[in-house]
């Protein structure tokens, strides 16, 4: 079991409130990323839940019952840190029994879950070493073993890949999206890469300031962002957000298109501009558009066979049904 | 940075870092040499070949008593180093654990006590001894050494124990360690290397301390260092004898000193290198 519940819960450092008042609840299985440009207060929250920061007000619930004020080892939570945060000094082995031997577990039962855990992550042949001679990746699959021989009621991550570089971070992605479909217990993971929230989350939370933006699918998200700050930072590319005489057309202060729901041609179409840079990725092509007088750039996401270039005169026009209309307060309007 | 270095280059380094090398160790050296001439010889002028004689070496034995500074010596510099341990450990951890804004001023400050001249405090302390007794005492000397040192041993544990990333610690407590199991299984074994180090440089600190253990001492407590300023007595210079008691009074921490060399160059970096 892992259900966890917010309650009303804030965080001030002194006089700063870096997270308001809020309430969220992360039910049982669910694979839930925190995500939200640095600052927004994703890791304190994480910590919070964690124990590792008290709570300046509210309750913090893990399977209905208060904890508070539990400790940290007491919430019967596992957190894997972005430093990774192994013991030098022990071995790959002795890391991964460090929390079974301060649980007290039998010998035999410490030796039978290290071998489950080493085989699952392949790290049978590493056992013996030092952590100082593992590479990046592995260092952190020896932090996820620590953290699976616990079998917590939860898994906490903070932003456990963004020391890794680019080809290995999307494998661990993987391994820790089979992990959590393989073991079904909660999982926390605090990103500030929304590719890393779309591509593994059963829910994604989007902070911002400490407050709560939206909690939803990825899909959600994508479809339906609840206002223009979600709407920016959901989706790569970027949305291209628009405001003055093209927003009042719609009858809205703000309107946004997607990249993808553009489409281009060099014969007519609704807005004139002329390509500044083409990014040619082979699947996609990625066109920003210049001197269109809506925006000072857009961006176009095309396929990857188009043949245009660098000041090409193109056409574009948006898809209906795919723009995005928000108030003056940001919010979208239905 | 591979350089292709001739032959002769290399030769004309080697030469040149020996001669800077003898420069340095020559004072040493020559003591040594001249402990082992008689005084006649020792008076004499400069003579690097002695005669070999150890009538130096008997004579401040048989009328100084060497063992007793000898002794005065390792309790005084191992007493101060355990006991600017015990205090400065805890100020280091709290400092590098749980600093606060005025942290960095504290250690400054601290820092800007070893600025100061010793002698500019030399008559206050000297009143403090005499008026509480611990005039020419082991413990009075020992507490002194203590507190002289024990701004370098904060600032140098505060340094050793700011490598431990703070993570470590959490994900101990996340594990389910005690304040007990984290200090016994996690910041003990990673402290270990800089506390022998912090040990090890703070005992050849005190060890080599002159200027207190000459002004506070007269028989009882004073150490080699003392010891060999006796030399240098009213009843005139006794080269050899004065060469053979500084011989045996660095002997020992030269000797210490050579088979700690590596914690040493890293105490003296203060956790500066890797």
């Amino acid at each position: 079991m892992g259900q966890i519940t917010l309650e009303g819960v804030a965080k001030r450092f002194g006089e700063v409130e870096v997270i308001p008042p809020l309430d969220l609840t992360i039910e049982d299985g669910e694979f839930v990323v925190f995500v939200g440009p640095s600052g927004c207060g994703k890791s304190t929250l994480l910590r919070l839940i964690a124990g590792l920061e008290d709570v300046s007000d509210g309750r913090i619930l893990i399977d209905g019952t208060d904890a508070t004020d539990a400790s940290p080892a007491r919430r019967g939570l596992a957190m894997v840190f972005q430093s990774y945060a192994l013991y030098p000094h022990m071995s790959v082995r002795k890391n991964i029994a460090f929390p079974m031997k301060m649980a007290g577990l039998p010998q035999d039962e410490q030796s039978r879950r290290i071998e489950a855990a080493a085989k699952a992550l392949n790290l049978t042949d590493y056992l013996d070493r030092r952590p100082g001679q593992l590479s990046g990746g592995q260092r952190q699959r020896v932090a996820i073993g620590r953290a699976i021989v616990r079998e917590p009621s939860a898994f906490l991550f903070d932003e456990p890949l963004s020391n890794l570089d680019a080809a290995l971070r999307v494998g661990m992605r993987l391994e820790i999206s089979e992990l959590h479909n393989r073991l079904k217990t909660t999982m926390i993971y605090v990103t500030h890469d929304q590719v890393e929230a779309m591509t593994m989350a059963d829910k994604i939370v989007v902070l911002q300031a400490g407050r709560i933006e939206q909690v939803g699918s990825p899909l959600d998200l994508y479809n339906r962002p609840r206002n223009a700050f979600v709407a920016g930072f959901i989706g790569s590319p970027r949305m291209n957000l628009f405001s003055g005489a093209v927003a009042a057309e719609y009858g809205a202060e703000t309107v946004g298109v997607r990249p993808e729901h553009i489409s281009v041609s060099a014969e007519g179409g609704k807005w004139k501009g002329r390509i500044g840079v083409s990014e040619h990725l082979g699947s996609d092509t990625f066109l920003y558009v210049e001197e269109t007088g809506l925006a000072e750039t857009i961006t176009v996401r095309s396929d990857g066979e188009v043949s245009l270039r660098h000041g090409d005169t193109v056409w574009l026009t948006p898809n209906e049904d795919k723009i995005h209309r928000f108030d003056r307060n940001g919010d979208r309007i239905a | 940075m591979a350089r292709a270095v001739s032959r002769n280059q290399k030769i004309g380094w080697t030469i040149a870092a020996w001669i800077v090398a003898l420069v340095i160790f020559f004072p040493i050296l020559y003591a040594i040499i001249t402990s082992l001439k008689t005084e006649q010889e020792a008076i004499a002028g400069f003579n690097l070949i002695p005669s070999f004689t150890f009538e130096s070496y008997q004579a401040v034995q048989s009328q100084n008593d060497y063992f007793k500074p000898f002794m005065n010596s390792v309790i005084l510099s191992v007493g101060s180093t355990i006991l600017a341990l015990i205090v400065a450990i805890p100020a280091a951890w709290a400092m590098a654990f749980s600093p606060t804004k005025r942290t960095k001023d504290i250690l400054m400050w601290m820092l800007s006590t070893k600025m100061m001249p010793a002698v500019a405090v030399l008559v206050p302390i000297y009143l403090i001894f005499l008026r509480t007794g611990l005039m020419d005492t082991r413990i009075g000397l020992t507490i002194l050494l203590m507190l002289i040192n024990l701004p370098i041993v904060v600032w140098m544990l505060y340094t050793y124990f700011r490598e431990i990333p703070g993570e470590i610690l959490e994900a101990a407590r996340m594990d389910g360690a005690t304040l007990r199991d984290e200090i016994v299984h996690i910041l003990t074994p990673m402290a270990v290397p800089g506390i022998a180090s912090t040990l090890l440089l703070n005992v050849i600190l005190a060890w080599n301390e002159a200027f207190w253990t000459i002004q506070l001492t007269t028989t009882n407590a004073a150490p080699l260092s003392a010891f060999i300023a006796s030399f240098s007595s009213p009843q005139g210079l006794f080269w050899a004898k004065l060469s053979a008691a500084s011989t045996m009074a660095i002997a020992p921490i030269l000797i210490l000193g050579w088979f700690s060399q590596k914690q040493l160059v890293r105490g003296l970096t203060f956790g500066a290198v890797k």
